[in-house]
């Protein structure tokens, strides 16, 4: 009959040696910018997720009738859902950039060695895209309120 | 400090489907079935054989499609052409006249929603502590996700443009 305690050695592992003073830091990845990255990479995916329900709701009132649509869709075009929408893109944006990150470092031989590097890619890229496409939205919001 | 990483196990590692073990994930507080001669052995595994890594693949390939997706469909309507403020009854008329766009916001919805449904149980995986509660977030998940997934595919499929 097979037990628990298979494959046990004692004395096999070798003791490390104590550090030579304690660091604060109790592992390599908590605090890091890696853990950074999946923080936002969470933050944002569930942010959007919480937006696809209501943005499902809103657009189903176009079964309803082309009124109820259409005063519902009136209320979103103010400053305030224009500001909303510029963190829908930053939070869409980072959670598409990084999860190709997280691809690569999965399924790509070199991922993990270069996933920092990949992040600063990421946070490049990001700013590549965001800042014309903020512009763009300005401009929007610009000629509608101003 | 020694730089080898996860190799501090004793012995060599193994994989534990070629040996009839469970993986050594989501065990269970109340994880100890009745056997006389094996106490506190791990239960059977149950549900579809290699759920979880279907699902972590199936993140990775939603995920490329709905970069191009989600990105597209943020793009035609924040910041192509007028923006947001073109956007009325007509124009999600016209735009639903083409099968184009209605087979990209049905793959959109779906993607996005079980992609998305996934990644929020995976967050109710790792912070609900009792297994009632995680059993009740994932309850609501489901039923949210089902009710959303039926109703957007309603709207999309019986749209009429000339409904009064």
């Amino acid at each position: 009959m097979s037990t628990q305690t298979a494959g046990q050695s004692p004395g096999s592992t070798a003791v490390p040696a104590p550090r030579p003073e304690p660091s604060r830091r109790r592992t390599l990845y908590r605090g890091d910018p890696g853990m950074w990255s999946w923080v936002l990479h969470r933050i944002t995916g569930a942010t959007i997720f919480f937006f696809l329900f209501v943005h499902v709701l809103d657009t189903a009132l176009v079964r309803v009738s082309p009124q109820a649509y259409n005063e519902v869709i009136e209320t979103y075009k103010s400053p305030i859902v224009g500001l909303m929408e510029i963190g829908l893109v930053v939070a869409v944006l980072y959670h598409a950039l990084n999860g190709i990150r997280v691809i690569l470092i999965d399924f790509w031989q070199k991922g993990p060695r270069y996933q920092r590097q990949m992040l600063w890619v990421v946070v490049g890229i990001f700013l590549a895209v965001f800042i014309p496409a903020l512009g763009m939205i300005g401009l929007h919001m610009w000629e509608r309120f101003l | 400090m020694s730089g080898t990483e996860g190799g501090s196990a004793p012995g060599a590692w193994t994989p534990h489907h070629r040996e009839g073990r469970i993986a050594p994930v989501m065990e269970k507080e109340y994880d100890r079935p009745a056997s006389l001669d094996h106490p506190r052995a791990p239960r059977r595994p149950r549900g579809i054989p290699y759920f979880e890594k279907y699902a972590w693949l199936f993140m990775r390939f939603s995920g490329v499609a709905l970069v191009f997706l989600a990105l597209g469909h943020l793009f035609i309507m924040l910041i192509w052409d007028g923006g947001v403020y073109r956007i009325d009854f007509n124009y999600v008329a016209q735009r639903w006249a083409s099968p184009f766009w209605q087979i990209w916001d049905m793959a959109l919805l779906w993607l996005a929603m079980i992609h998305g449904a996934n990644g929020m149980r995976t967050i109710i995986g790792d912070y609900a502590r009792k297994d009632t509660t995680k059993f009740y977030l994932n309850s609501l998940l489901l039923l949210a996700t089902g009710f959303t997934l039926v109703l957007g595919s309603y709207v999309l499929v019986t749209f009429d443009a000339s409904i009064a």
